[in-house]
């Protein structure tokens, strides 16, 4: 009988050497004679773990990880095709605790399907969202998602629904929905993971929109440095046409829908949505000032749904399940789960989905074990670069949109990036000022030169020079970028530098640095 | 007198018929749906700080000054990126407001130099403005941080320089190129703090820039300002004037320091132009104060005589002696007159005044006779006016635009802005012209079909577009049933559907694709409003009144005259084509085109004039050089023309010139035609006087005086007194006196008067009773012949063939720097972009011969040869070769022929068979030539300064 061995696809187990442990798999299992099959899953997830292999036996899937290709020859020893004992043994996939604990819904079949296989796909689930939906109206479509309460995960958590409502309603033909998958915020990579491990999820999510709103076409801007999602992309998009799910009659319905995927220009700015459709439209990646909303005026100036990539695919886990069976999940008007990345200075980590309403301290010690380096956690950063700065005493906020604003911060994206005690403050208050002054696109003066003389202010406190006066100036900076800037690149900076002047101003009051020059 | 400066409401104005109610400041206004809360504000008088935004240029939302407060709103909101809605009510001031204003301001200074008081922009600074009415007191930033001071200067563009060290980043220059001019040359390079403005990547001059001077005048600093303000200072003054140059007619400011020109605005009030220039009428002023300009009168005996400089009276009273002796020995039909199409029609009306009442015949004729003279025919007979039925505003309401023989991006820069911009816009574009034109593609323009042509073969496109309508059943029945002759219809109908029509029977004479032309002719006749705009590549030719007619019929049959986006336009050449046409210039008919022999319309004439008038036409332009070479025509006044650079076959007409023995130039400069002239009278440039200009869709527009006649006396002061010497008195104090003789003599103008003028701005004849403020839109009642009457207009096509010696067809044109003959823009910095004249061929024709870019080639036609510098370029068609005709040393018109429109006379300058052959001299004609006007334009030193 034949043996699955899965071993992920998933980039990041590619940069840890996936690619070589299956071939070696494959190669030990011809010399041993065994007759494997493997299948090149998605990641579960588990940062740390990977290369995570796993193989089907009896008792269902069991890991082994991280796997290295000097491990293979020993694995096979131990009799790893029937879930023989060894160090890097884990168990049944699904009981680790790091993965039990969490509650998939946007990720249930990410690292468990083949991700180019529709017949996984379906096996798993797959359409019977999409099936339901084409036999509902529009209005009913939109209003599901509305009632489910999903919000935008890609950084702004608008809900969802009421964006598509927009679009329904706008007169203008033709619509666009276009997928924002430029997954710029450092620390994230849930949308990546996603589109590699499951991308018929996307695609599923981005056809009910259109058919939901009535758009013919859907794009896809991925990131330009992801080049394997673009391959397992085009790959799934090809075979979703090839089975009738794409073209001109959507799973044989009378809706047309089909889906081109656009490589983005490699600026962080292009991921905020207008920026994002001048440089689909083929210009420069400027911000458009708002109204008009994209939903009304959006790419080549037609109503548009634009969403997140986890927006999208959680869409087809609402129409599958219904409404309300979403919106159990969560907390006060944060609904559903959330896909926590958890990155910087932890022991463990990766990918964790859960239901709104978990503390920052949980997902730090439960999840990640603490910090690698065993020293004490300091800070936290929420939400990617233009997230606030935790202190300690504020890590039992929970996962929750408003608690998370009440604390001055933002979830944004769903990175949560630990520090330990070695980190310095003023330095990252400056660093946020530095990446506001080098993603900045230029357009409007608070982030233009604002940015720059914020950098330019801060190394002058750093400094010592006038600190009492620059704290002021910078307070001012702070205020004009906040209310002046025309996106949130500029109007959000000032939240980590104010959360760092806030809540750790000792690092920008240590005596100046010795000039070493002159 | 003060220096005018035009309001900016900050946004673009809006058409909806939906109002809305806004209270700013607690003041209440209505305004239509879809309006900015900047332009509301400012409409109830109040200012909101700006910078990015400019009423003409789409909001943008960069500079972040105009943020405002609105009840029951979060934030802070920009008032030009934010429409009004319903009840608003919106705060611009508050303590909250003008900190972060002075926020924004404090940032932009932080990287600016602090020398407000050496620059040029001194007092016309919108950021010093700002800076003041913010408060900006400090920058606690400092100016030690990074910034661009040190940026260096690009003054290589010879009208204005660009100094990035002041650059605000505003984008408005950006903009400007793009929405208002559309020729997307600039671009914001680099992201962030490092964005900066630039011509795409190189120095202006070498960039795509055409120097319309649109993002010049939209510069809020002094990064980008004119060479002449920062050389010469601000101005004091301003007078509302009207370009010389082209039939598009633009408004302008001509803003003064004392008697000097500092800069030449665009005005915004302008209807022809609505705050928008090219860079003949922006920059290419400078001629006026050119050296070469003549002041003083001069005549001599010979033409081999050095000329003698006399005074005014000298020179009138000799040159009336003259005419007065040549009528007496060779009868009174020996002398006649030219008027100029960039004279003033107060200008032109005097002197076909001067020709009829004081020579007593009618042997007036003028240079439109070379370049529209066929569309007056065409359309009068079709339709019932001899001129274009539309505003230029129209074509903002068609959807599918037909340009042909015309190439509006060079000769007529503000409509093709007007035009680029409605293409942008979505409507649709046929071009027929033998060469690829810039229209048909350029950025963010294309062209849906491009029927390339050959020349000479105008008509028979023009029928099988018309065949396409007629056989697919295309035809708009009611609305042909109710505004056309219906015999000349039927007559018309049975011809254009016969086989030898069809586009598939001419796609050989013509070669278009018969494809092509079919579609072109379904999307002309289906598109929805349909409009045509033309040029001389449509009336130089033997059938050039049978084209214009072809047009009309086309226009008609589809029902596509008559109201706004559609109709039939004539791009006028010269800046007064149409003036002078409408005020009686040509030797058949007085003004407002009717004929000498109807005796009502003479007799008014002769009442009015107190004198007998001449019955018959008198002789076209043509006709007195034949005469003149014949010996029975002698004497000239030819004012503002050049005649043997601009008319064909220039060998002809210096023979005839040298044959004649009194000929007086009025002009500014000692032209080609003057080589042969006896008296010179000085002319006045249009800043020197008062007059009319009427542009292309039949505007009338006040061209007002900035400074005094340089030589002392305007021109029509000048043909006032050259009359007064001949025994035929004319009395006028001011050239209003003379429109308001012309408005009695005229009905088309009856209404027309300088009061008026001043008023309105400018008015669209006909202006009357029934249409008291004038006329946009033509024939929206019906056609004013009465019925509207299809013209049967077979293909002929013209004698001039191509054969085994001249194998190739010559036409000709114009480019954007350069004007006509040249004479004025020669004489400015223009000559950096078109130095010389240049002979524009295909590779393959460039190949066979063994020519490369840049080698001196001769062309020979059956009439003469010339040589120039050729120019290979994959915009001609193989078989065709271009040239223009601004430099009187290339002579384009040597090699033109004598053909001519059968109706009218117009040469065919756009088809010659030539020959094309590399060379190492110029020809035999240009040398010799070159050697008469050295030996025949001396100007002796005046005796006193003599030795
Ligand atoms: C500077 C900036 C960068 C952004 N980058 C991303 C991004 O990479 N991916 C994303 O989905 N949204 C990004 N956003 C948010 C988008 O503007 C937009 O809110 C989102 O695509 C809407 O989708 P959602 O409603 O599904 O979240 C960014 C916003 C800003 C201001
Ligand atoms: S805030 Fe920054 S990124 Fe956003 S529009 Fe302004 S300059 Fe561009
Ligand atoms: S002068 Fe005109 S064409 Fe040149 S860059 Fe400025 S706006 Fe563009
Ligand atoms: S050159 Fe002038 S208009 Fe252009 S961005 Fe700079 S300041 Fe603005
Ligand atoms: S030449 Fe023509 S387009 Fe240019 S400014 Fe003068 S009237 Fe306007
Ligand atoms: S004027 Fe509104 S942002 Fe500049």
């Amino acid at each position: 009988m034949t043996t699955r061995i899965y071993v992920p696809r998933d980039a990041a187990a590619l940069s840890v050497g996936a690619d070589d442990v299956a071939t070696r798999i494959a190669a030990e299992a011809a010399a041993r004679g065994d007759d494997i099959a493997i299948v090149r899953n998605g990641s579960r997830g588990m940062c740390w773990l990977e290369p995570l292999v796993e193989v089907e036996t009896a008792e269902g899937r069991v890991a082994y990880g991280p796997v290295s290709v000097d491990d293979v020859a020993r694995l096979f020893d131990a009799g790893i095709l029937e879930g023989g004992a060894d160090t890097l043994y884990l168990g049944p996939t699904e009981a680790i605790p790091y993965f039990a604990r969490q509650q998939r819904l946007t990720f249930a079949r990410c690292g468990v399907v083949d991700p180019l296989s529709i017949e996984d796909y379906r096996a798993h689930g797959g359409y019977e969202g999409l099936q339901r939906a084409l036999s509902m109206a529009r209005e009913e479509i939109v209003a599901e998602v509305t009632d489910s309460g999903l919000r935008g995960r890609g950084g702004a958590g608008f809900p969802t629904g009421i964006k598509w409502q927009t679009v329904l309603d706008a007169p203008a033909e033709p619509k666009y929905i276009v997928c924002n998958a430029d997954e710029g915020d450092s620390g994230t990579f849930a949308d990546r993971m996603l589109m590699e491990g499951d991308p018929f999820t996307l695609i599923e999510g981005m056809t009910m929109a259109g058919v939901a709103v009535g758009a013919t076409v859907g794009y896809i801007y991925l990131r330009s440095e992801y080049p394997h999602a673009h391959r397992t992309l085009r790959e799934a998009i090809t075979t979703a046409r090839e089975h009738g799910y794409l073209g001109p009659s959507v799973a044989g319905s009378a809706h047309p829908f089909d889906i081109e995927v656009r490589l983005g220009a490699g600026a962080y700015i292009c991921g905020e949505e207008t920026a994002l459709l001048e440089s689909l439209e083929g210009r420069r990646g400027l911000i458009r000032p708002r109204p008009p909303l994209p939903a009304v005026s959006g790419l080549f100036g037609q109503p548009t749904v634009v969403n997140n990539v986890l927006s999208l695919a959680t869409v087809p886990v609402i129409l599958e399940r219904g409404a309300e069976a979403y919106r159990e999940f969560g907390m006060g008007r944060s609904r559903g789960t959330q896909p926590v990345q958890l990155a910087g200075n932890v022991k463990r980590g990766g990918l964790i989905e859960l239901a709104f309403g978990v503390t920052l301290r949980e997902l730090i010690e439960n999840y990640g074990g603490g910090t690698a380096s065993g020293r004490p956690v300091r800070a936290v950063q929420v939400g990617g670069p233009l997230g606030a700065y935790f202190p300690d005493s504020l890590l039992d906020t929970p996962l929750d949109y408003e608690a998370i604003a009440a604390a001055d911060g933002l979830l944004g994206h769903g990175g949560v990036v630990v520090f330990d005690d070695t980190v310095d403050l003023a330095s990252q208050a400056r660093f946020a000022m530095a990446f506001c002054a080098f993603e900045s696109c230029g357009k409007c003066t608070p982030c233009r030169i604002g940015a720059t003389r914020g950098v330019e202010v801060i190394d002058r406190i750093v400094a010592g020079e006038e600190r009492t006066a620059n704290l002021e100036l910078l307070d001012d900076l702070n205020d004009l970028m906040t209310k002046a800037s025309l996106c949130a690149l500029g109007g959000l900076t000032p939240i980590p530098v104010r959360s760092a002047l806030q809540h750790f101003p000792e690092d920008f009051s240590r005596p100046a640095p010795v000039a070493t020059t002159g | 007198m003060t220096l005018i400066r035009e309001a900016d409401l900050g946004t673009p104005a809006i058409k909806s018929s939906v109002l809305l109610t806004v209270e700013v400041d607690g003041k209440t206004v209505m305004v239509p749906e879809g309006t900015s809360v900047m332009r509301a504000a400012a409409l109830t008088g109040v200012t909101v700080p700006k910078l990015c935004a400019s009423d003409n240029l789409e909001p943008f939302g960069s500079c972040r000054l105009c943020l405002v407060e609105i009840e029951g709103r979060r934030g802070t909101p920009a008032s030009c990126t934010t429409p009004v809605e319903e009840g608003m009510r919106v705060t611009t001031q508050t303590p909250d407001l003008a900190s972060l204003r002075r926020g924004v301001m404090e940032l932009y200074i932080s990287d600016h130099p602090l020398d407000c008081l050496t620059c040029p922009a001194n007092g016309d600074c919108e950021l010093q403005d700002m800076a003041g009415a913010v408060g900006l007191r400090e920058v606690r930033y400092g100016y030690d941080g990074a910034n661009h001071l040190d940026a260096p200067v690009d003054d290589s563009n010879p009208y204005f320089d660009f100094d990035p060290s002041k650059c605000i980043v505003c984008s408005r220059c950006v903009r400007a190129c793009d929405e208002v001019q559309g020729t997307f040359a600039l671009n914001i390079m680099g992201r962030g703090f490092d964005s900066t403005v630039s011509a795409g990547g190189t120095a202006f001059v070498d960039s795509e820039c055409v120097s319309c001077g649109a993002c010049v005048q939209a510069c809020p600093t002094s990064t980008l300002i004119e060479k002449s303000v920062v050389e010469q200072g601000q101005p004091e003054h301003s007078v509302v004037t009207t370009c010389a140059y082209c039939g598009v007619g633009c408004a302008f400011k001509a803003e003064m320091r004392g008697n000097e020109v500092i800069r030449m605005m665009p005005f915004k009030d302008g209807k022809a132009n609505h705050g928008h220039s090219c860079v003949k009428g922006r920059f290419a002023w400078g001629y006026a104060t050119h050296s070469e300009r003549i002041l003083s009168p001069m005549i001599r005996e010979r033409i081999t005589d050095p000329w003698r400089e006399v005074s005014w009276e000298e020179a009138i009273g000799y040159a009336a002696s003259e005419f007065k002796r040549l009528q007496a020995q060779y009868g009174r039909d020996a002398v006649g007159g030219i008027t100029s199409s960039r004279c003033t029609n107060e200008e032109t009306f005097l002197v076909q005044k001067l020709v009829r009442a004081g020579f007593g015949n009618n042997n007036v004729d003028t240079c439109a006779r070379v370049c529209h003279s066929p569309t007056g025919y065409g359309l009068s007979a079709t339709l019932g006016t001899s001129a274009g039925t539309q505003d230029f505003d129209s074509v903002e309401q068609a959807d599918v635009v037909m340009v042909i023989g015309a190439n509006p991006t060079d000769a007529h820069p503000v409509f093709a802005s007007q035009l680029k911009r409605r293409l942008r816009g979505g409507a649709r574009l046929i071009v027929i012209d033998p060469r690829r034109i810039d229209l048909v593609k350029m950025p963010h323009v294309q062209a849906d079909y491009h029927l390339p042509l050959l020349p000479g073969t105008n008509v028979a496109v023009i029928n099988a577009l018309a065949h396409v309508v007629v056989t697919e059943g295309l035809v708009d029945e009611p609305y042909v049933a109710e505004r056309c002759e219906p015999e000349a219809f039927e007559r018309w109908r049975a011809f254009i559907a016969e086989e030898r029509n069809s586009p598939e029977a001419v796609e050989g004479a013509t070669g278009v694709p018969a494809a092509d032309l079919r579609a072109a002719a379904r999307l002309y006749a289906t598109g929805g409003n349909a409009a045509i705009y033309y040029g001389l590549g449509v009336t130089e030719h033997s059938q050039g009144s049978t084209m214009v007619m072809g047009m009309a019929n086309l226009a008609m049959a589809t029902g596509n005259l008559g109201r706004p986006g559609v109709g039939v336009n004539p791009l006028r050449g010269q800046n007064n084509v149409q003036g002078s046409c409408d005020m009686g210039s040509f030797p058949h008919e007085f003004s407002g085109y009717r004929h000498v022999s109807n005796d009502g319309v003479r007799t008014m004439f002769e009442e009015a004039w107190d004198v007998g008038l001449e019955t018959e036409p008198g002789l076209r332009i043509p006709n007195m050089f034949d005469a003149a070479l014949d010996g029975t025509f002698k004497g000239m006044y030819i004012q503002g023309e050049d005649l043997v650079q601009s008319d064909p076959n220039t060998k002809h007409v210096t023979a005839a010139l040298a044959a004649m023995e009194c000929v007086v130039v009025h002009d500014l400069f000692l032209n080609e035609t003057a080589t042969y002239a006896h008296v010179f009278l000085p002319g006045s440039s249009f800043l020197e006087k008062d007059g009319t200009f009427t542009n292309a869709e039949r505007r009338i527009s006040r061209v007002r005086k900035a400074i005094p006649p340089k030589a002392g006396l305007a021109d029509w002061e000048a043909t006032m007194a050259l009359s007064n010497a001949l025994g035929y008195p004319m009395t006028y104090e001011h050239p209003s006196e003379i429109m308001d003789e012309i408005a009695r003599l005229t009905p088309t103008f009856a209404g027309v008067s300088y009061e008026k003028l001043d008023r309105l701005g400018s008015i669209q004849w006909p202006c009357n009773d029934a249409a008291p403020e004038g006329t946009p839109v033509m024939h929206e009642h019906g056609f004013v012949r009465g019925q509207g009457l299809f013209m049967v207009t077979e293909y002929v096509p013209t004698d001039e063939r191509t054969n085994d010696r001249f194998p190739l067809l010559l036409t000709t044109g114009r480019i954007l720097t350069q004007y006509n003959v040249g004479a004025q823009t020669r004489r400015t910095p223009n000559v950096v972009w078109h130095g010389e004249d240049l002979l524009e061929i295909h590779p393959w024709d460039a190949e066979n011969r063994g020519i490369n870019d840049g080698d001196l080639v001769v062309v020979n036609s059956r009439t003469g040869e010339t040589a120039l510098r050729a120019k290979v370029s994959e915009r001609m068609q193989p078989g065709v070769v271009y040239t223009t005709f601004h430099h009187p040393d290339t002579s384009a018109n040597v090699v033109t022929t004598e053909f001519a429109d059968w109706a009218t006379d117009c040469p065919e300058y756009k088809v010659t068979a030539v020959q094309v052959s590399r060379t190492r001299q110029r020809s035999a004609w240009q040398t010799e030539y070159a050697a008469t006007r050295e030996a025949t334009t001396r100007i002796a030193v005046p005796a006193e300064t003599q030795p």
